[in-house]
Order: structure tokens, then C-alpha cells, then sequence
């Protein structure tokens, strides 16, 4: 039976996936910051992308380490 | 469901740019979802594997995949789309019309279902009522979840082809397989785990709307503001304030209305009966866990309005031009209501937050494509390959039966997509096939559970008798419209007040029947009837556990969260 198996959570898959997508907003962000697009965007000043991607880092982080494969925790 | 009609009328130029930053964000999404369903392969060998997920799912994870299965991108940009128009009254759907049915599912119905150890809701309507019932309820089920599968595929391929400029059948085809094979390959253990994933990007790609538009109007009060600016003398921002009345609302319908119709016989029907649903919070490992994941799936619904009614009320106060019904925007070339999503999301996202917001509608795409195909899968195989085409073989060729359906249902929902393409009409009866099949269904199933009384008899001609009044109700409208002051007891009820009043009529000839029938036939002994029904079933009980972990106490909190926040938007 399956439950004498066990699998990777998918709390870590999620942290990864999030930890992953921050990294890639926050550096578009970033460079965006430095070499704008040009596209229009509303609250543009607000650098949206370097925040949210930062709190995506943050997140997937917790989840990683929280549910790193090996640790002892329910999927 | 005129959103895809009304955006395939409208394609003409995509309407957001995506770059590279943005097009990794999507192309891993695939990689990951695929990559989680052939790592869950190994697990799902046995039938209880497959279908069940192996009855060994968290509260949190039953509860936020039974919730992500709901959340469709269609649904979120439909209903954006309306609030623009109707104003917060469309808010309904997310708590009148959803809340106390999926506490009523949680606290009442789910034992029964779980109980029983049955594999779907047509099973449970076999041990309570026999094959008859059984067989009527999986069909139509099986019929109406392909049909439903087909029209969201097709529906995702218009929208990606017009926010994005993506062929319609490349869309269709990707992102078909890409659930087919992590289906195919993990089972509902797959489809589970890909939900929950789901569920975090829907959140994370749609929030930053809200949060961005309510810091750019000055919070809500700001956004009300504006709103009355903008539209001077409408009520766009209160819920009930304007239901005394059938003309005192754009819908054209009355309180009676959204409580009877919407929030009994739609809401119920759906919530407490829809297998597609209610197979996630049935693989949990336990009954707590069941119950305590369905009132988390509670809460988050209730939070739903976060990401798809607030972005509509943002359009009204920021967009700098006014949005049109969908023949004048063909007309004029302006942008119509349906477009109000994704408009708020070219708005606020730039370079990355882009991909995102695109990978939150595809993945609302997939993992309500996904819901259909693995409830497919578990009610073709268990309760119609089974009873009626082969009755004895292995745990093993189920699976395997399993795992070709989900395919062959992948390719039938393919089909009817294209069969859409050039039918589009039936998207128009899609809402009344749903209506037809899964209203009645409440009423069996409630009475069933609640009354030991009612006869296996009963409950076969009372969903019959539900689906035929139904139907016969449409037919009726359809052949003459002005038939709709009877049904929908107003000459000014728009189509959705004439299903909200229909889907009520609907639940009243099922239960009716199913009462007068139980009345002149033979009731089961009771003997058959343990663990079926109230009053003759042990439901064990939460008490040794902390209050905090009682799954009453959580429902009781939400139930308090639903009523404030109706007084709060009155």
C-alpha cells in the first residue's frame, strides 16, 4: 500500500516552484528598474515586481526549509 | 458562459505582450506539473491509489484542492466581468451561494459520503437506493463532466488567443495532454497535488491587483468614491440593499430569488453533490480531516471576492474608459466587460508579474479540466464499466481501465471543443444541462441521507422527475419567452433569474416526487441501510479533540465571517 511510501511533499514543490518564479520577478524587476521597458503601467513607481518577487523568495524559502525532502513531515 | 462567444467576437489583436522573463514563468509551470505527476506514478498501482489518492490527504491539502477544482479562470473572468457590470451584487456566487452548502456539506453530508467508503456520490446512490439510481446519476454525470471538460478547453483557448495571440489549437492541444498525462500517470493523487500547486499561483498571480488598485484609489472608501464619480446615480457597491424589487437591479431578480434559487436549490445541488468536488475533501485520511479540510475550502471561497469581485469594482473606478456590453464593443472596437481581467492585469504587472498573472489563469484552466477528467475516470470506470459492461477483474485492469479513460476522456473533451468551434450554441445550454442534472441530485441524495423512510423507488423517479421538470421548464421559456413572468415570477428576469428560478422549481417537483413515491412504495430494512442514513449510522464523534481542532468550531467561525461580511456590504 501506499502508505508505507514515502513521497516529497508538495509543500516543497510549491516553495520551490514560488522561491524559483521570486527570483525571476524580482531580478526582471530590478532590471526593469534600472532599464524600463517602456510599457505603459499604472502605480509603475511602486515597483511592484521587486516586492511581490521578494515576498515570493520569502515564501517558497519557508516552504523549502519547513518541508525540505528528508525532514521529518506529512505530505 | 457568454464570455468565450462574446471574446471570440472581440478577437482581433492580443491584448497584453508577454517577454521572455515572462515565458519561462509559463514554461516551467508545465515542466513542474508534469514532472509532479510522473514522480507520483510509482504510487498509484492500486485502485484505491488511483482513484481515491490512497485516502491519505491532509486536511489542508483536501481542502485547498477541493477548492482550487472550483476555481476556474473562466468562472474568475466571467465574474469579474459581471461585476463590472452588475456591480458587487454578483458577490452572491461566493457567499449566499456557496458558504452555508459547503458548511452544510462539511458538518452534515460528508459523513455519509465518507462513511460509507463509497467511491463516488453515484456509488453512494447505489448502496442507498440500488442500480437504477446509481446508473442515471453516473451517466449523467459522465455526460455533463465531458461536456463541461470540452467548453472550458475551448473557452481556454479563446482567451489565451485573444489576451495573448496564441493559436486556439495549440492552446487546446498542450495544455489538454499536459493534464491528460500527469492524470493518466499519478491519478487523483496527481490531480491533488497539481490543485494545491494551482491554488498558490491563482492567489499569488491575481492578488497584486487588488493590492496595487486599492493603494492607487486610496483604499475602498477611495474606490467607492471614484466609482460614483464615475457612474453617478448607480449602486454598484451594495449587496441586498437593491433585491426588494425585481426592478430595483440590473439582474431583474428578487431576495427570494438568490436565497431559494441561488442559495438553496444552485448552491446546494452543486456543493454537496457535484462528485467533481467532493472526491477531493473524500480522499482525506479521516473524517476529521474531510470535514476540516471542506471548511478550509469554506473559508477560501469566502475569500474568492479578494481576487475576482474587487478587481471588477477596480475597473469601474479606474480604467480611464468605460467598458461596453459585447455587440456594442464588436461594434465600436471598445473593450467589453469580459476584458476587464485581463485589463487590470496589463495594468498593474509589468516584466514577470506578467507570467504570472498568465500562469494563474492557465493553471485555473487545468486544474478545473483536471477535476473533470479524474471524476470522469473514478465514475466510468466504478460505476459504469464496472456494473454494467464487467463485473469481475482485477484491482489491477481497473486501473489500467482508469488510466485509459483519462486519456480517452481527454480525447472526447477534445472533441466536443471542436464540436463547440462550430456549434457554439451549446455553450449557450451548458448552464441548463447543469442545471438539469445536478439541482435534483441534492434532493435525492439529502433525502436519502436524512430520511430512513425513503424507498429505492423514490429516489430513481425523484431525480428523473427533477431532470424532466427541468427540462420541460426550459422548453417552455424557450418556446415562448413570456412564459418567463411564470417561472421566473418577473417579465423582466434576464437569463440568469430565469435559471436561478428554475434551478428552485427543479429541486421542488425532485423532492415532491421523491416524497409522494416514498409514500405508497416499500421502504429498505434497516438492516441495509447502516451507514447510510441519519439515525441508523455511527458518526464519530469530535469531542476528545481540542476545540481547536473540532471542525464544528471552524465552520461556526467561517458561518460568522459569511454573516458579517453580508451586513458589512448590505
Amino acid at each position: 500500500m501506499s502508505s508505507d511510501k514515502h513521497f516529497i511533499s508538495i509543500w516543497f514543490f510549491i516553495g520551490a516552484l514560488l522561491a524559483l518564479y521570486g527570483l525571476l520577478i524580482l531580478a526582471a524587476g530590478v532590471w526593469d528598474l534600472f532599464y524600463p521597458s517602456g510599457l505603459p503601467q499604472a502605480m509603475g513607481h511602486l515597483h511592484a515586481a521587486i516586492w511581490w518577487g521578494a515576498l515570493l523568495i520569502v515564501l517558497g524559502g519557508i516552504y523549502c526549509y519547513r518541508f525540505w525532502p528528508g525532514r521529518n513531515n506529512r505530505s | 458562459m457568454s464570455l468565450h462567444l462574446s471574446l471570440l467576437l472581440a478577437a482581433s489583436s492580443r491584448m497584453l505582450s508577454m517577454g521572455p522573463v515572462d515565458l519561462l514563468i509559463v514554461v516551467l509551470y508545465f515542466a513542474l506539473v508534469l514532472g509532479i505527476g510522473f514522480y507520483l506514478k510509482r504510487f498509484a498501482s492500486t485502485g484505491e491509489d488511483f482513484f481515491m489518492a490512497g485516502r491519505e490527504m491532509t486536511a489542508w491539502i483536501a481542502g485547498l484542492s477541493f477548492i482550487s477544482a472550483n476555481l476556474g479562470s473562466l468562472e474568475m473572468m466571467g465574474y469579474a466581468a459581471a461585476t463590472y457590470q452588475y456591480g458587487i451584487l454578483v458577490g452572491h456566487a461566493y457567499w449566499i451561494a456557496a458558504i452555508p452548502a459547503i458548511l452544510f456539506l462539511a458538518l452534515v453530508m460528508l459523513p455519509f459520503y465518507y462513511i460509507c467508503k463509497t467511491h463516488s456520490v453515484p456509488g453512494y446512490l447505489k448502496l442507498r437506493y440500488g442500480e437504477q439510481a446509481r446508473g442515471l446519476s453516473a451517466i449523467s454525470f459522465a455526460v455533463m463532466t465531458i461536456l463541461m471538460s470540452g467548453i472550458n478547453m475551448y473557452s481556454m483557448a479563446v482567451i489565451m488567443k485573444v489576451i495573448l495571440g496564441w493559436n486556439i489549437h495549440f492552446s487546446i492541444w498542450v495544455s489538454s495532454l499536459t493534464v491528460a498525462l500527469y492524470v493518466m500517470a499519478g491519478g487523483l493523487r496527481s490531480a491533488i497535488f497539481n490543485e494545491v500547486l494551482q491554488f498558490f499561483l491563482i492567489w499569488l498571480g491575481c492578488l497584486l491587483i487588488p493590492v496595487v488598485g486599492l493603494i492607487e484609489t486610496g483604499g475602498w472608501s477611495g474606490m467607492v468614491q471614484r466609482i460614483a464619480e464615475n457612474f453617478p446615480g448607480q449602486d454598484f457597491t451594495h449587496m441586498w440593499s437593491a433585491t426588494g424589487s425585481f426592478t430595483a437591479n440590473p439582474m431583474g431578480i428578487h431576495w427570494t430569488g438568490i436565497v431559494f434559487g441561488w442559495g438553496l436549490a444552485i448552491s446546494f445541488g452543486y456543493w454537496c453533490t457535484d462528485f467533481l468536488i467532493i472526491q477531493r475533501v473524500m480522499a482525506a485520511r479521516d473524517l476529521r480531516s474531510a470535514q476540516l479540510g471542506t471548511v478550509i475550502g469554506a473559508f477560501f471561497k469566502m475569500m474568492v471576492p479578494l481576487i475576482v469581485i474587487l478587481p471588477g469594482l477596480l475597473g469601474l473606478a479606474v480604467l480611464p474608459f468605460k467598458l461596453v456590453s459585447e455587440p456594442e464593443a464588436v461594434a465600436t472596437g471598445a473593450h467589453s466587460y469580459n476584458e476587464v481581467l485581463p485589463l487590470m492585469l496589463a495594468r498593474y504587472c509589468g516584466p514577470g508579474l506578467l507570467g504570472l498573472g498568465v500562469t494563474a489563469l492557465i493553471a485555473g484552466f487545468m486544474s478545473g479540466m483536471a477535476g473533470n477528467v479524474s471524476a470522469f475516470a473514478t465514475v466510468w470506470t466504478y460505476d459504469i464499466y464496472r456494473p454494467l459492461i464487467r463485473k469481475t477483474a482485477s484491482d489491477r485492469h481497473y486501473v489500467r481501465m482508469g488510466r485509459w479513460c483519462t486519456i480517452l476522456g481527454v480525447f472526447i473533451s477534445i472533441a466536443t471543443a471542436y464540436l463547440v468551434m462550430h456549434f457554439s450554441s451549446i455553450i449557450v445550454y451548458a448552464q441548463v444541462v447543469f442545471v438539469i442534472f445536478v439541482v435534483p441530485m441534492f434532493g435525492t441524495v439529502v433525502l436519502g441521507m436524512l430520511w430512513k423512510r425513503t424507498t429505492p423507488a423514490a429516489g430513481f423517479w425523484g431525480l428523473l422527475a427533477g431532470m424532466v421538470a427541468s427540462f420541460l421548464l426550459f422548453l417552455w421559456v424557450k418556446l415562448d419567452p413570456s412564459a418567463v413572468r411564470y417561472v421566473a415570477f418577473s417579465p423582466d428576469a434576464k437569463d440568469m433569474a430565469d435559471n436561478i428560478y428554475r434551478a428552485m422549481w427543479t429541486l421542488i417537483a425532485n423532492v415532491a416526487v421523491t416524497v409522494i413515491v416514498t409514500l405508497f412504495t416499500k421502504p429498505k430494512p434497516e438492516s441495509e441501510l447502516t451507514g447510510l442514513v441519519y439515525g441508523l449510522t455511527e458518526i464519530p464523534s469530535h469531542e476528545r479533540f481540542p476545540l481547536l481542532k473540532r471542525p464544528a468550531f471552524w465552520a461556526a467561525a467561517v458561518g460568522l465571517g459569511f454573516v458579517a461580511l453580508n451586513i458589512i456590504f448590505w
